[in-house]
């Protein structure tokens, strides 16, 4: 009875960790976890290693001891941080301005997409390669002639310069955004078009009663990633722009911004990585937030700009 | 947990409502006010002596003539619909590309009275990148870092996608994870981090790994090796859209391939190999090229990109260090030709791969 009852709780046991094919077996499971876990620690390490540090005291920052949790709370350095940044100000602004030049590049990137999925023409296929060709074109190369563009314009050093070229359809990253509105559109059926055609709509009524209703949650996707993107693009916004139009620019100029605000020498004056740190994570919070909220519709986006094939 | 995901569900109608109820005015706006007027104007554009409509003839300038069919007209709406990029295009993409590689072939100079004074100088630009002491390690380090990082982020996501596509609990924390990069991930955090040094694996700098590297390797290997180890996180946050994109492409790997292939007795290791891998093969591509771009474009400080910037902006005719618009047109043409050729190099080595199978 008890040789039995052994050989039972063997195979028993052994059905638990390797299951019936091994992918279902305790083992598999507890190999993928652990490397899953220690992946994603390598992936939020980065995070992880700001959000601790904007909290540390200057005796925290030199204790070698003290790495991930510190033995006091400064919250002075996120005060000292907010008031460097300009705080409350400065993420109105900043939205403002991201928020204007991604609804622009949204809309239009819309209207093109729906112009390549529902119409024929001819060299649309030419057009449509080089559209797509446009992303793999660093903005570096055109900044040069970009900038005497802009100049002849007039719009050199307004936010214009940023929102003229995206109203275009050349803003950053268009390509993408306008290949997901192709792929969304050209996957409404023909014959719904043609039935609102026969009832005499034309075709804008048709993009703007029917299309664009149905394409809710890819605005809302390209409209997420636009404005991610273009809070995070600091180089041509820097240079077309100008100034310190929004939060990442303001960061980069925050040694020189926090030695103006509290002279060396000042109590305070002394500028450390940890109030640096609360820089960058107040400069990121908004986004946090965002994706905290949004966080499906980025996740999703992939499989809507149909890379994988159909 | 639930409730959280409960609250983004209703969060998203209510941005989708919100979204409706700002559309129907305008929208109907449009219909009622607008296309009325347009209607009108369409009605004295197509009766002039320019463009004269008559019946289901066209007649431009009294010499064209047009048969109005209905492929015809699509062909003319589609035009309508696209002439926003087919005009931003021209404007900000194709002219100052080809402004800005005949800039490079000149010395070229700002000034606010005469605006471009250029002069031509034929290859002297590209000449001189090639003799400068600072560009060129510059390029080297560059091209380093792309062939060996390039192959790296690819096997790493591939390996990531792997992984969350197995049945686990909370895929959707796993893939927001793995996400993140993509979302905070801007120059000044970035570069803020790579100042603490909190961008090379946690454990590395306790180890001598990177001494021995710098003693024992030539420095053509050394550079770049070393850049990588120790921006090593930086590297891997390249792979947050990767992962999306393999995921997708493992998600329409039909089930049963795999039972019949477990029918057949093949392990798990075999049927990655045989089944998985090539299947999401064609999305290599892809995801290099992806990856070449997001890592050319992003711009360090002290790199060839902010070089570029510096020469253009800094640039003036007695300056022995800047040498103005038409350098910094050359050095973005050459990098941007370094670009494509990675991209070459990679795409052309996967498909000799497929080939011979």
């Amino acid at each position: 009875m008890k040789n039995f009852d052994s050989k039972h709780f063997k195979i028993k046991v052994r059905k638990f960790l390797f299951g019936m094919n091994f992918v279902d077996g305790f083992i598999y499971k507890i190999v993928i976890y652990t490397l899953l876990v220690s992946f994603s620690y390598i992936y939020l390490y980065p995070v992880l290693f700001m959000l601790v540090n904007s909290f540390m005291s200057v005796d925290d920052l030199i204790n070698p001891g003290v790495k991930w949790i510190p033995s006091v709370l400064q919250f002075g350095n996120y005060a000292k941080a907010i008031q460097v940044l300009k705080l409350p100000g400065s993420i109105v602004s900043t939205t403002a301005y991201v928020l204007k030049v991604s609804v622009a590049v949204t809309i239009s990137s819309a209207i093109i997409g729906y112009g390549f999925a529902k119409f024929n023409f001819p060299l649309k296929k030419t057009m449509f390669a080089l559209m797509l060709a446009t992303f793999i074109l660093p903005s570096q190369v055109t900044m040069v002639a970009n900038m005497l563009v802009f100049r002849n314009l007039g719009i050199m050093s307004t936010q214009n310069s940023m929102l003229l070229p995206a109203i275009f359809g050349q803003g950053i990253n268009a390509a993408i955004y306008i290949l997901i509105f192709y792929q969304f559109f050209k996957t409404i059926p023909g014959v719904l078009m043609e039935s609102a055609e026969v009832d005499g709509a034309s075709h804008v009524k048709i993009f703007l009663r029917i299309a664009i209703p149905l394409a809710i949650p890819s605005f809302i996707i390209v409209f997420l990633f636009s404005f991610v993107w273009y809070w995070n693009e600091t180089f041509i916004t820097a240079l077309y722009v100008g100034g310190q139009v929004t939060l990442p620019l303001k960061l980069q100029a925050f040694r020189s911004s926090y030695a103006t605000l509290f002279p060396p020498g000042s109590p305070g004056g002394e500028l450390n990585e940890a109030i640096m740190m609360a820089g960058n994570m107040l400069t990121i919070l908004p986004l946090l937030v965002l994706y905290f909220f949004a966080q499906r519709y980025f996740v999703e986006s992939i499989d809507r700009t149909g890379i994988t094939g159909e | 947990m639930k409730k959280l995901k409960m609250s983004f569900a209703s969060l998203g109608a209510k941005i989708k409502k919100a979204f409706l109820k700002i559309w129907e005015p305008i929208a109907s706006f449009y219909t009622h006010k607008v296309s009325v007027v347009f209607e009108k104007i369409g009605y004295a554009l197509t009766h002039n002596f320019i463009i004269r409509k008559k019946g289901l003839r066209l007649t431009i300038l009294g010499f064209i003539k047009i048969k109005i069919t209905r492929k015809n007209r699509e062909a003319f709406f589609g035009l309508m619909f696209i002439l926003l990029w087919i005009f931003g295009f021209l404007v900000f993409t194709l002219y100052p590309m080809f402004y800005s590689l005949y800039l490079s072939f000149h010395e070229a100079y700002y000034s606010l009275q005469d605006g471009v004074i250029t002069t031509y100088i034929g290859f002297q630009n590209y000449l001189n990148i090639f003799r400068s002491q600072v560009l060129l390690p510059l390029f080297g380090t560059y091209l380093g870092k792309m062939i060996i990082a390039v192959p790296l982020v690819v096997v790493f996501s591939i390996m990531i996608a792997v992984l969350i596509n197995n049945p686990i609990k909370l895929k959707g924390l796993w893939r927001t994870i793995f996400f993140l990069p993509v979302v905070i991930s801007t120059g000044p955090v970035i570069a803020e981090l790579t100042n603490q040094d909190a961008t090379s694996l946690p454990s590395l700098q306790d180890s001598s790994v990177l001494i021995y590297i710098s003693e024992n390797l030539g420095p053509w290997i050394a550079n770049p090796l070393e850049t990588l180890l120790t921006s090593m996180l930086l590297i891997l946050w390249y792979a947050g859209i990767p992962i999306l994109i393999f995921l997708a492409g493992l998600q329409k790997i039909d089930s049963s391939i795999y039972e019949a292939a477990s029918i057949d007795g093949a392990s798990p290791w075999d049927r990655f190999w045989k089944i998985t891998l090539p299947s999401i093969q064609p999305l290599v591509a892809v995801v290099v090229i992806y990856i070449v771009v997001s890592m050319s474009l992003f711009v360090e400080a002290g790199g060839i990109l902010d070089m570029a910037r510096t020469h253009m902006l800094v640039g003036a005719p007695d300056s022995n260090f800047w040498h103005g618009y038409g350098y910094s047109a050359a050095i973005a043409w050459v990098y941007f030709f370094l670009m494509v050729i990675i991209m070459g190099i990679f795409v052309g080595i996967l498909s000799i791969r497929r080939k011979e199978k």
